[in-house]
This record gives structure tokens, sequence and C-alpha cells, in this order.
């Protein structure tokens, strides 16, 4: 399989955006973003379609099987995994070109490395954390759960329409681990995490769910909405 | 007043970071990634304590023997009777902050792991290293917010700083903005494991390069039973790396088999009748090897989930059946498996006492880079106890010798009655709320410093492989000496202070597994097939100006 990766490329402290376009040949039906770029990253010799020499390409990886989240970038236009995407799927008969883009909500570092500072200062903001022991019922457990799973990669507030760095919209990634909280607390605690839940998330959500196709957990986020809206919002338990 | 510099972010750092804030007491938690991407995240099938929830009679006592047996007498057994001891009340813990284990009618369900004849793993489904990391990053956080921990995640370790041989701070890189900084205090290092040294060959992730042990290596701290790899039985290849089947999977009633002249064999059962195949990882991994390199078997191991109850699937294992299905892709509910033994867990690693301190004054460490509870074979369920229980003492007897630096500990570890008389004597004095201090290394300071400069992949591959060779799950004096050899000859091509640091952490493994002419846990030698009493020491190994040194330490006795 011959593909080229047309990556976007920038400097640390040069800062000017380019485009660089890598060929890259494998044999390996399993072969991932992740491991081409690992590839091309341990190739001295590696030049791009130009013959030019490449330069280590900077991005964050760590796990190689989409449960950390380090990888996230815009693969194709779509964000995604690096871990998580086939080289196989992403081409065809007529095109065999992948493009590489660092996520755009965030500040980009040096090429596909961004700052993702902002998603740990929106769970702060929001107050994410247990205010008193846990207090968990057999028939949370499954909210506790899925609440927990949250890789904070970043692709649900990548393809969010209503989310932006800064604003008071939280997003789906500051969502997921809130919904813990509100299944573990009672009393007054709880009622402190609800009214977060509605200035933080509820308020800001414009139910466009496309964050529910794009996360690379498959976390339920339609079915922890729902429950968190009954509880939070329409008062239910 | 200084501060405390945590070095990594993963179960160990975290649990060490909240025991120190709920003291009070402020540190820096310093990694090269968010938690998130910590490869605690990865561990999928639980954590041990005996709660006996389960009607089963289990007791600390058990824990402790199944420890100990399983590690092959290895580990210190003070340190193992204290992490044992404490399980029952750090599970509870956990559950206190919100971890969703297991529950039916308000009590933690545990199940069978190996190498232990209790129901004492308490998990969440599969994805337990996962859910307790979530859950302790909340709880830092809370304390972030309080100003007590102060996270300095995109920050890479560079090196240790020494002063008067005590270790007076830490070195390190700001990974964005490529700025170097020190940051005086103590430290306790809960870095990880060496998976970086074999890449693509391990369970675990390559944020966990090795650097981190390879580099305090290289600076005087004394690494211990290098040989102790740990080879999981089951694990799949995906792309980059083996991907862990968790011992769950036989824990809820997995079958191995191999076919023997056409016919499924289990030879697990029939070898182990009592715990057929959940003995420790290391007998299995070995009979693994054994079968699958014999003439009337075909080579290929499977993993037959077939005849797990329709619950099992959708309560404890639907997550692993998802990755199955995904890496593989077979439906392990209709079809078995195949399945290798592939690098887990480094049992060995930085030298630690009961007291977690390493044999540098004022550096501590705990988790995967200490070596420290699992003696020469990790039972499953140990690893989570091990970091979160090792990164909480780690942090206890850091303010206990903080405090009063002139009261020594004795051998005994340290206990919350001692530790809380000590606070209240020198409450005046506490280390609070000491605000963090970072120096800025100068440009000129930053061109000195070569280490910043990462090891050659194609360097890093090559030691590798020469490893692999020597260190696999059988091995001989032959293969060791043709590794060192082949290792010698890499000399020559180090181009830089992290390919130095790597090639002498390559050979203290080799000379470690040389050194112990005996097979004890998952070091196994074909030429020295049994177990020698005169070997049950812990194998020490210092690297000095004079190249690589081994010593045998006695192990302590178990004091009561």
């Amino acid at each position: 399989m011959n593909v080229s990766l047309d990556i976007l490329r920038m400097d640390r402290e040069k800062r000017i955006p380019y485009h660089q376009i890598i060929p890259f040949e494998t044999e390996d039906e399993r072969e991932t973003v992740a491991t081409a770029l690992t590839a091309i990253n341990a190739n001295p010799d590696v030049s791009d379609h130009t013959g030019n020499p490449v330069e280590p390409i900077v991005w964050e990886c760590s796990c190689l099987q989409k449960k950390c989240g380090a990888c996230a970038m815009r693969i194709n236009g779509r964000p995604a995994l690096a871990c998580d995407a086939k080289l196989r799927d992403l081409t065809d008969g007529k095109n065999s070109v992948i493009t590489l883009e660092p996520l755009r909500k965030f500040p980009v570092v040096a090429d596909l490395m961004v700052d993702r500072s902002i998603m740990y200062e929106n769970l702060k903001q929001i107050g994410v954390w247990l205010r008193d022991e846990a207090n968990l019922t057999q028939e949370k457990y499954d909210l506790a759960y899925e609440g927990s799973r949250c890789l904070q990669c970043g692709c649900c507030l990548e393809i969010c329409p209503n989310f932006y760095a800064g604003g008071t919209f939280a997003g789906t990634a500051g969502f997921v681990p809130t919904v813990r909280l509100i299944s573990e607390l009672t009393g007054k605690e709880r009622r402190e995490v609800k009214r977060a839940y509605r200035k933080y998330i509820y308020n800001g959500c414009g139910k466009s769910l496309a964050c529910r196709d794009i996360c690379p957990a498959g976390i339920d986020i339609e079915h922890l909405l729902v429950n968190s809206n009954a509880i939070a919002v329409w008062k239910k338990n | 007043m200084q501060a405390i510099n945590i070095i990594g972010a993963g179960l160990a750092g975290l649990s060490a970071a909240m025991t120190l804030a709920e003291h009070g007491v402020s540190c820096n938690l310093i990694s090269i990634y968010q938690s998130e991407r910590a490869q605690s995240v990865l561990a999928e099938g639980g954590i041990n304590a005996a709660l006996d929830t389960m009607g089963e009679e289990d007791d600390i006592s058990y824990h402790f023997q199944d420890t100990m047996a399983g590690g092959v007498w290895l580990a210190d057994p003070n340190a193992v009777d204290n992490l044992t001891r404490n399980a029952p009340d750090l599970v509870r813990k956990l559950a206190s902050i919100g971890v969703p284990f297991h529950i039916e009618d308000g009590r933690i369900i545990q199940r069978n792991f190996g190498g232990q004849k209790k129901k004492r793993t308490a998990y969440a489904k599969s994805s337990t290293g996962k859910v307790l990391v979530s859950a302790l990053i909340d709880e830092v956080r809370k304390y972030e917010a309080q100003g007590l921990v102060t996270r300095f995640a995109h920050h890479e370790f560079i090196r240790l700083l020494l002063e008067d041989g005590r270790c007076a701070g830490v070195r390190i890189r700001d990974s964005f903005s490529g700025e170097v900084y020190d940051f005086p205090g103590k430290v306790i290092l809960a870095s990880g494991g060496m998976n970086g040294v074999f890449p693509e060959m391990t369970t675990g992730t390559v944020a966990n390069s090795g650097d981190v042990t390879a580099t305090v290596f290289s600076q005087g701290v004394r690494l211990s039973n290098l040989e102790m790899l740990q080879y999981h039985p089951t694990t799949i290849g995906i792309a980059g790396k083996r991907c862990l089947v968790t011992e769950a999977a036989r824990g809820e009633g997995g079958r191995l088999f191999i076919r023997r002249n056409g016919e499924a064999w289990y030879f697990m059962e029939e070898k182990y009748p009592e715990l057929k195949n959940l003995m420790p990882r290391d007998v299995v991994s070995r009979e693994i090897f054994f079968v699958s390199h014999r003439e009337d078997c075909d080579g290929q191991v499977w993993l037959d989930m077939t005849g797990l109850p329709e619950a099992t699937w959708e309560k404890k294992l639907s997550d692993l059946r998802e990755e199955i299905m995904h890496y593989l892709p077979i439906d392990p509910k209709t079809d078995p498996i195949p399945v290798e033994p592939g690098i887990h867990y480094f049992m060995g690693g930085i030298d630690t006492n009961v007291h977690h301190q390493t044999n540098i004054r004022d550096l501590y460490a705990a988790g995967e880079c200490t070596s420290q509870y699992h003696g020469a074979n990790r039972l499953g369920g140990n690893s989570l106890l091990g970091a979160v229980f090792g990164g909480k003492t780690a942090a206890e007897n850091l303010l206990y010798g903080w405090i009063d630096a002139d009261d020594p500990l004795s051998e005994k570890p340290l206990t919350a009655e001692l530790l809380e008389t000590k606070l209240q004597q020198k409450s005046g004095t506490d280390p609070q709320n000491v605000p963090f201090k970072a120096e800025r290394i100068t440009e000129e300071g930053k061109t000195q410093e070569g280490l910043l400069e990462p090891a050659a992949p194609a360097f890093v591959y090559e030691v590798r492989d020469i490893l692999l060779s020597g260190l696999g799950i059988v091995r001989n004096e032959a293969r060791l000496n043709e590794s060192l050899d082949a290792l010698q000859a890499m000399r020559q091509k180090i181009r830089n202070q992290r390919e130095e640091q790597r090639f002498h952490l390559a050979e203290a493994m080799l000379q470690c597994a040389l050194a112990r002419k005996e097979s004890r846990g998952a070091h196994y030698r074909e030429d020295y097939p049994e177990r020698e009493e005169t070997y049950r020491k812990t194998l020490l190994v210092n690297n000095t100006d004079d190249g690589i040194k081994l010593t045998f330490r006695d192990l302590p006795e178990r004091l009561g």
C-alpha cells in the first residue's frame, strides 16, 4: 500500500505553518496513522515528495490502543485518534492522500501537538471533584462507570459547533466526568454540582450531538445527556 | 523550606500527591503528559484486597502468602505484609472516592485471579485501571483548586540534582516551550516501567520510555532484580505493540488449549488440576512456551472463552469483547482467539526499602519503577494495589522524614499512628503550603545539557533485539553471553548521553540474568532449572565508574 501523508506542520519557534507531503509505503494491513508517524520519525533518511529531508514530526502518543487520548488530531478533516485510524480505511483506489492537521480549537505547540490545557481549566472551573464520600447505588452504577471513561482527548470539542476555548460552555469533555459526580453524590453536594452542570454544560449545549459519533472511547453520550438533564434540569432522580 | 516534587502522574504519582495534600502539604506533580495518558489506565482486571466479600473466608494472611509464593519468596516480606495488611482499607478508600467497583447488594464483588485461591480481585469490568485513575484525577483536582497540588504536565524529567550525595531537586524541561527549569526539593519517582527498552514488544505505553530509570541509574541510584521481566501469557499483536487480553478472561472461566495431534489439549488443566488456567503468570507463560515448541503440537495456543455465560459478557467483560472484536477481529463469545506471551511488567527496578527510600537520601520511589512487593513474579491485581499503596507509603515516609530527619525509621513499616504522633509533635513547623519555586536555566545551561537529545530509534531497536534474544521466557548462559557480546559491539555506536544510559541499563539487565544461576519466577534458566535457596536474595546493581557492579543482599526476616 502506497499513501501520501499531507501534514500541516509548524516549527515550535518559527511558527510559520506549511504543508509537507511525505510518501509512505507499507505492506502491513494493520498500519495506522500512529505507526506510520512512528516509522517516519524512526527513519533518518526519509524525505518528502520533493526530496527534501523530513525533520522529526512533533506529536503526542502514548498507549497505541485508543485508551489514553494522547494522539488526537484531524485526519482527513475529522478529529480522531491516530492509533485508531487505519491507513487502509482512509484511502481508496482514487485517492491515496491522507491529510493530518492539528486540532483547531486549541493553540498549536508544534506540528500536530496542541495545548489542551483549557480542558483541564474547564474541569477545575466546573469543580469536577467529589465534595463528600461517594454514595454509589447499583442503579447508578452504569452512569458512574461511563462517567469514568472519558479520555480528555478533545475530539468532541473539536467537532462541537458550540464549544470554543475561553467560553463558558465546557463541552462533552467537561460533561462526561461531571456525570460521575451527579451519580455518586447526594443532598447539598449534589445540588452544587447540578448548578454547575446547568451553567457550564446544559445552557451551552445546542444538542447537535455531533460528539456522539466522534468519541473514540464510544461513550454513549446521548444516554448520559438524557439522564443528566433529567436529574439536573428536570429534577428527576 | 523546599517543595516536594513527584515525577510521574500515573496511579503512584497521583496517590502520593493526594496523600500529601490530605496532610495539608503541597507538592509539584510533574509528568510528560496528563494523567489520562498514563500507563495505569491500561490496567484491566482489578485490584487485590482480602475484603472477604465472597463468603470464602479470605484473610490478609492468605493474601500475604499468595503474594510471597507468587513472587517465589523474593519480595521483602515486611513490605508485602504492610501492603496486604493495608489493602482492604485502601480499596474501601478508593470506593469512597467514587471508584465504580462492581457492586451487588451494596458489597464489592471480587473475582478469581491468577495465583490466588480466593476471589480477591475487585474490579470494574476490564477497565479497572482507567476508573481508578479517573477517580484519583478528580480527587487531586480538588487539591489543585486549593493550591496544594501544582501540576506540571508536559514537563519532561531530565535528571536529578544531587548535592553531597543527597537528592536536592530535579531538572525538568517544558516540552511545549523548550525551557529548562530546576525544581529544588525532595523527589518521589513514580515514573513507571522500562517499556521503552523494548519498543513495540510490550503491552505498555510509548510514554514509559525507561529514560528516567536509565538516567537515575547513571547518577548512582541503585537498581535491583532487573532480570525479572513478566511475560503476560495472553497478549495479541496489534499495530505497534502487544495488546493485553486481561487475566480476568481466565478468571471468569476462559481456558487455554493447543492442538496436539489435531485435538484440543487443555494443557494447564491437565498439569495443574488445582489452579488450572489461573496459575501465576510466570508458570502459564512458560507452559505456553513449552507446549508451543513440542513436535506433536501445532505451535499456536488459543484462549477459549466460548463457554462463558451470557451475563458475564454483558456485565463483566463487555469491554474486553469489544476490544478483541475490534483488533482480531474474532468474536470471543463464539470462537477461541490466538494468544501469545508478551512483556507486560517489570518486577525489577529502582531498589527501595519498606519506606520506599532509595539508596540516595531524600529520593523516594513508588509504583512500577521500583523493585518492590512483587519479587520474582507479580500476581495479577497486585500492580494497581502496589502503585496506589506505594505512592501513599512513599509520601507518608517522606513526610515523616521531613518533620524529623534525626529520627530514623526502624526496619518496621511506618504506621498511621506513628505518623500522626509525629505530625502533632511538629505542628508548628509543618511544611505546609510551600510555594513552588523553580529556577529557569539560562540558554547557556540548556546547550550544555546533552540529555535533551533523544536516543536514536535505530539504536534503541538494535539494543532491543539484542536483549530479546537473551531475555526470553527461557534463558541460558550461552545466549546471554552472545547478547552481552553483541551489546558490547554497540558501544561504538553510542552518539549521545541518553544512548549511553540505555546501553548501561541494557548491560545491567543482561548481567543480572547471567548472575542469577537458578530458576525463580519469571527468570527461567534451562542450564539451572532448579530454584536454589542460596539465590533467595535481592540482586543489587550499581552503575559505577568501573562499570556495572552486582551484589546479592540477604532478604530481611519477617518482623512480628
